[in-house]
């Protein structure tokens, strides 16, 4: 359980971490690495040159902007959790972040290294696909913002090019709940699910139930058409491909998101 | 091999380091503190908890140079001489232990919640503590220990 050997450099700003990773193509950044050490270890992930960010304190943070919040990329969970601008503003981020791992996982874990890892099971990614957020990302030619529905490609891999090194999260403010059902404590979501009112619209997202956090589309269409919580929900797996292994099969997890769903939206 | 400096139970301590040492067996196997026991080795067990810079981490997912500059507390710096530490004299009290393998890491886990939440209610002792794991499955005295120690003023 030890991992590969690797460089180790420790970036003193989002410039120098850029140009670090620019050394070196299977360069990695290292923020909380709650996600990467365990890959590493288990030699998932052989990282030649890891770029350390976790010191670039100046990216911990969360500001009120007009009627949006940004939220720096090395803000970990723990300050997620006790933030009084999300608390007000944008509640269940604070609220999913408090569902993430145990509390020893949340005084590491940042949101831009969890979303950023591009796990399918990743509680926070489907909350940012949920909102319509926009990430920053700064890389050798700049910044750019990528709208979260741009984001997620693929199974642990993301819009992100090798030498982009996320910065900020932009999301709305937004009145919304979470829901994540686990078979034990500190456990990855067998399905989640985020149901939020952004602009007065409700907006459904889904987790563990795809390649990528997914957005409940008909879920939302049905909403708009104007049906009930309780038969609108019953769509929430129609755009979804729920994949099967050791914590539930295809059809649970199907029949979890009905569920889950439906008490999400009469929370709202 | 790359240098650090870092504060462990109160003194500094400078070493050469392979970049893929983790904390835990940097302070097992260099510093030779092994009450920081290692159980599950994959971020599960919550045996190897210390604290950094005073928050609760699993020393066994954290690198030794990600530690660079800061302080670690492991069980052995907790108690003043003969005098144990408060929260290590409720486990004392409760008998909130039987193999003892994980009590290290409960008793950090403890020291870091009741930081964060000085009077914890039962359910947010049971919630703070998900990350440790007591395979003798000794929790009901564990939440107790954590009570007299919120009661103590640990």
């Amino acid at each position: 359980m030890i991992p590969a050997a690797f460089e180790y450099a420790r970036a003193a700003s989002v410039d120098e971490a850029v140009a670090l990773l620019g050394r070196d193509e299977d360069a990695k950044l290292l923020a909380g690495g709650h996600s990467l050490i365990p890959a590493m270890r288990l030699r998932f992930s052989r990282p030649s040159l890891l770029v350390d960010i976790g010191r670039l304190d100046d990216l911990r943070f969360v500001r009120e902007n007009g009627d949006r919040i940004a939220i720096g990329a090395l803000t970990r969970h723990a300050e997620l959790v006790r933030d009084p601008v999300l608390k007000q503003h944008c509640a269940l981020i604070g609220e999913a972040a408090a569902l993430i791992g145990d509390p020893q996982v949340r005084h590491r874990g940042t949101i831009g290294g969890s979303v950023a890892h591009g796990d399918p099971a990743s509680d926070l990614g489907t909350i940012l696909l949920t909102l319509d957020a926009e990430l920053v990302a700064r890389g050798p030619r700049g910044e750019r913002t990528i709208p979260a529905a741009e984001f997620f490609t693929g199974p642990f891999d993301t819009a992100l090019e090798h030498q982009e090194m996320l910065t900020e999260i932009r999301v709305p403010k937004a009145v919304g709940t979470y829901l994540k059902y686990v078979r034990r404590a500190h456990d990855w979501a067998t399905v989640g699910v985020a149901a939020a009112r952004v602009d007065g619209r409700v907006q459904v997202g889904l987790t563990s139930m795809g390649p990528t956090p997914l957005r409940a589309r008909s879920v939302e269409d049905a909403l708009a058409g104007g049906a009930s919580p309780a038969d609108a929900a019953a769509h929430a797996a129609d755009d979804a491909m729920p994949p099967a292994d050791a914590s539930a099969s295809s059809e649970y997890r199907a029949h979890l998101a009905q569920v889950l769903v439906r008490r999400a939206l009469e929370q709202l | 091999m790359t240098r650090i400096a870092l504060t462990v139970n109160g003194s500094l301590c400078e070493a050469d380091v392979e970049p893929r040492q983790l904390l835990a067996y940097f302070l097992r196997d260099q510093l030779g503190l092994k009450g920081t026991n290692v159980g599950c080795d994959t971020t599960s067990c919550g045996a190897c908890t210390v604290l950094l810079d005073g928050e609760s981490v699993k020393s066994c997912t954290v690198f030794a140079v990600q530690a660079d500059g800061c302080e670690v507390t492991t069980v052995e710096g907790l108690a003043q001489g003969d005098e144990l530490h408060p929260v290590q004299q409720a486990f004392h009290e409760q008998h909130a232990l039987q193999c003892g393998y994980c009590t290290p890491g409960f008793v950090l886990a403890t020291i870091s919640l009741l930081k964060e939440n000085p009077n914890p209610s039962e359910v947010e002792i049971r919630d703070a503590l998900e990350g440790n794991l007591c395979r003798c499955t000794g929790y009901h005295n564990i939440v107790q220990a954590v009570q007299a120690a919120a009661r103590a003023g640990a």
